[in-house]
């Protein structure tokens, strides 16, 4: 881990009971979601500037917690970078927009609903941003199918060909 | 045909002011299908005479499920979907996934993989500028120049396919080195481009740094301050053509970039203008890291020895029992990669890409999130677009320079 | 048609009237602007300096549908914009023609997934499919080539039915 991210993040865990972990040199935080809109103020007010992503993975079927969501700041001014896992459960997951500190996570917390359906509460425009409006499911849960359909081949060409719904003019 | 809603403009009427609704401003849809959106980007906007009000941005018509779907491949077979990603910059993305895969599993890369790898990035940035150069500028309605960048874009295809055999996804670069060695012809047809390209690139500036027309359409377009760039994710040249001096390559090294003497262009004013000094800027940058890569090119293998992950070369397989083996094992079952997660992030034409990789054990990448910068660039076009005209919007969407691949995954 | 060279000049050309419809719908095709995604890249590349497809009567790309007679599909087309690209081509005056370009749109290429739509044959009537990922640009040449040749045998008697 970099010397100048070592108080940072020994300042994270103490003010808001976090659990830190270094793996291939990067620093990842786990915190609680009650305090990521506070913990998000405090680390813009630290110098880091850049939300550079936020995701989620899926660890389904574990229902407690199912979600982990993933923010990485960056630092610009300070050419540091870490990130922060929130553990969101199975049922209604959900948790507190940070769209009013970090502007890009308007589209990404779009994204974590339309993906996921993690529910970013506080919001102010929470609606599908990549599939169609009217699309059932999230598609990167992992209980949800791959939509993988028969490649037709030599072997198979006509059995396909019978039930592929061509277009008409 | 698959039974699905159709896109219009009342799925987004929430989103419009009240003088919208009631008719004393008008809606207008602008896209998918539109020349200068680049793609299938859709914009609804909302204008007063001529002036842009409201802009809102609706993306996902190129949606492609990448993630998912390399969630369902191995770590080998996942990259060649990393090419389609960002089409304009495959190169780059299969850079940013093999180096991904080699920080989780602690591959080392051979120091001439290394140079080819940055001589193939930088050649390929300077063909995603050209596109954006050539494309841009014809929204400006500078036709020639299309024509002019596409002429110089093929030298570069020439030499991708003289490596890889494909012209644009070429899936070249793998976890732990390169597909294989360059061939011989690669240095004569490299030394070409650097011979010829900076005095286009002259031309280029000869043709419109100067020109009234092009300073009429972008001087003072488009503004965004440094603050604000940041704030909204931001990166890439418009984060430097609004003062910010952020490039991964340099802040933050990888592949060797530390060696190279190069400069990271800025601009101060953060307009449209600023942008295309930037990037005409970093192209010539481009030729110069090439030029010092290609005059210290190591000799030396191409490929990590370490056959737990890399396929060993196919002149091994048939006299080592051992090298057998690994192949066969590699490309039936894949590797098993360590548990846990690493974030990785490259310098791409448009800003910071990003890799998030988590392992769980196994071989496919139990999750992987890719961070494209178009989708956080794109993110500020309402902000930009406020109160302009709909011709400067034009200019203005072309200056971000957006890849829906990028932005819509 | 050359009759000119062998008869002399005599301010008449005989042909078909099939053959005259023919000449003049391949000589001026009018494809429509449309990229989806990299091959769109490659399409821009056949149209450009290196490759010139205004070689053959195709050097206006139209951007409004109802100015084209042909639609080349470059790139995967997802479920979000199957009915955009539905829509567009019911736009597009008769007679028109479709190219399905690349391996995605043609059959969803490497994308088996729930976004694509698995070959762009479901969305609209194909005439000519090219193979490749992306295609090159020699490629969708010989693809509109292709297409030349299919309407040029195009007979009015069959058109009726």
């Amino acid at each position: 881990m970099d010397k100048k991210l070592q108080p940072i993040i020994e300042e994270l865990e103490k003010e808001f009971g976090a659990t830190s972990t270094e793996y291939r040199g990067d620093a990842s935080l786990v915190l609680p979601r009650e305090k990521i809109v506070a913990a998000c103020q405090k680390v813009q007010g630290l110098g880091f500037e850049l939300l550079s992503t936020l995701s989620a993975v899926d660890y389904w079927p574990q229902q407690e917690p199912r979600f982990h969501v993933i923010y990485e700041f960056t630092s610009v001014s300070m050419n540091l970078r870490f990130e922060i896992r929130v553990p969101v459960p199975g049922i209604n997951p959900s948790l507190p927009t940070v769209t009013h500190i970090y502007r890009n996570a308007n589209w990404r917390e779009r994204e974590l609903w339309d993906m996921f359906g993690i529910k970013a509460e506080g919001h102010p425009d929470l609606r599908r941003i990549l599939m169609p409006a009217d699309w059932e499911g999230h598609p990167l849960r992992k209980d949800y199918p791959l939509g993988y359909e028969e490649p037709q081949f030599t072997f198979n060409f006509e059995e396909i060909d019978l039930r592929k719904p061509y277009a008409k003019e | 045909m698959p039974d699905i809603q159709e896109v219009t403009v009342d799925d987004l009427k929430h989103l419009v002011s009240e003088k919208a609704i009631q008719g004393e401003t008008m809606l207008l849809n602008m896209g998918p299908q539109h020349p200068s959106t680049h793609g299938v980007l859709r914009l609804l906007l909302e204008l007063d005479g001529e002036t842009v009000i409201n802009c809102i941005p609706d993306i996902g018509f190129l949606h492609t499920g990448i993630e998912k779907n390399m969630e369902a491949k191995t770590y080998q077979k996942a990259e060649v979907m990393s090419d389609r990603l960002d089409y304009m910059n495959p190169v780059g993305n299969n850079l940013a996934y093999s180096m991904a895969v080699e920080k989780l599993v602690e591959l080392d890369v051979p120091v001439r993989a290394q140079a080819i790898r940055v001589i193939l990035a930088e050649l390929t940035r300077y063909q995603s500028h050209l596109v954006w150069l050539g494309t841009a500028a014809l929204d400006l309605a500078a036709m020639s120049m299309f024509l002019y960048c596409f002429r110089e874009r093929e030298y570069i295809l020439d030499v991708m396919e003289l490596c890889s055999g494909q012209r644009m996804m070429t899936t070249y670069i793998r976890p732990g080195g390169l597909w294989r060695d360059v061939p011989v012809e690669f240095e004569a047809a490299v030394r070409n481009i650097l011979k010829t390209f900076p005095k286009r690139i002259d031309e280029y500036e000869a043709l419109l740094t100067r020109n009234p027309l092009m300073l009429d359409r972008t001087l003072g377009i488009g503004r965004l301050t440094g603050e604000e760039c940041l704030n909204f994710g931001v990166t890439g040249p418009m984060l430097r053509a609004s003062g910010v001096k952020w490039d991964l390559r340099k802040t933050r090294p990888y592949s060797g970039y530390e060696q190279y003497d190069f400069e990271v262009p800025t601009r101060p004013e953060g307009d449209v203008y600023a942008r295309f000094l930037v990037r005409l800027e970093e192209m010539r940058q481009s030729l110069k890291i090439v030029e010092q890569a290609l005059n210290k090119l190591p000799m030396g293998p191409v490929r990590s020895n370490n056959f737990k992950f890399v396929p060993p070369p196919r002149s091994e397989i048939g006299v080592s029992m051992e090298a057998l083996i690994h192949h066969f094992k590699l490309w039936t079952d894949g590797f098993n990669a360590p548990k846990g997660s690493i974030y990785n992030a490259v310098e791409s034409p448009r800003g910071e890409l990003g890799v998030y990789l988590e392992s769980d054990g196994g071989p496919k990448p139990y999750r992987i999130h890719w961070r494209t910068p178009s989708f956080d660039n794109l993110q500020s076009i309402p902000l930009m677009a406020k109160g302009v005209l709909v011709a400067d919007l034009v200019a203005i969407i072309g200056s971000i320079d957006i890849v829906l691949g990028d932005v819509d995954r | 048609m050359g009759v000119e060279q062998k008869l002399g000049n005599m301010g008449v050309v005989t042909t078909t009237l099939e053959q005259a419809v023919a000449w003049s719908r391949t000589n001026a095709m009018w494809p429509l602007l449309f990229g989806l995604a990299c091959c769109a890249i490659e399409m821009m590349s056949a149209q450009a300096s290196h490759y010139d497809m205004s070689r053959f009567g195709m050097e206006l790309m139209r951007p409004s549908p109802r100015q084209s007679d042909l639609m080349i599909v470059a790139g995967r087309v997802s479920r979000k914009m199957a009915p955009v690209l539905r829509r567009l081509y019911d736009q597009m005056p008769e007679p028109k023609w479709v190219i399905s370009m690349g391996d995605c749109a043609s059959c969803g290429g490497v994308f088996n997934n729930y976004a694509v739509v698995q070959g762009v044959d479901e969305v609209v009537p194909v005439d000519v499919y090219v193979a490749g990922c992306p295609p090159r640009p020699e490629a969708l040449i010989h693809g509109v080539l292709t297409l030349y040749e299919k309407v040029r045998g195009i007979k009015f008697a069959d058109v009726q039915k």
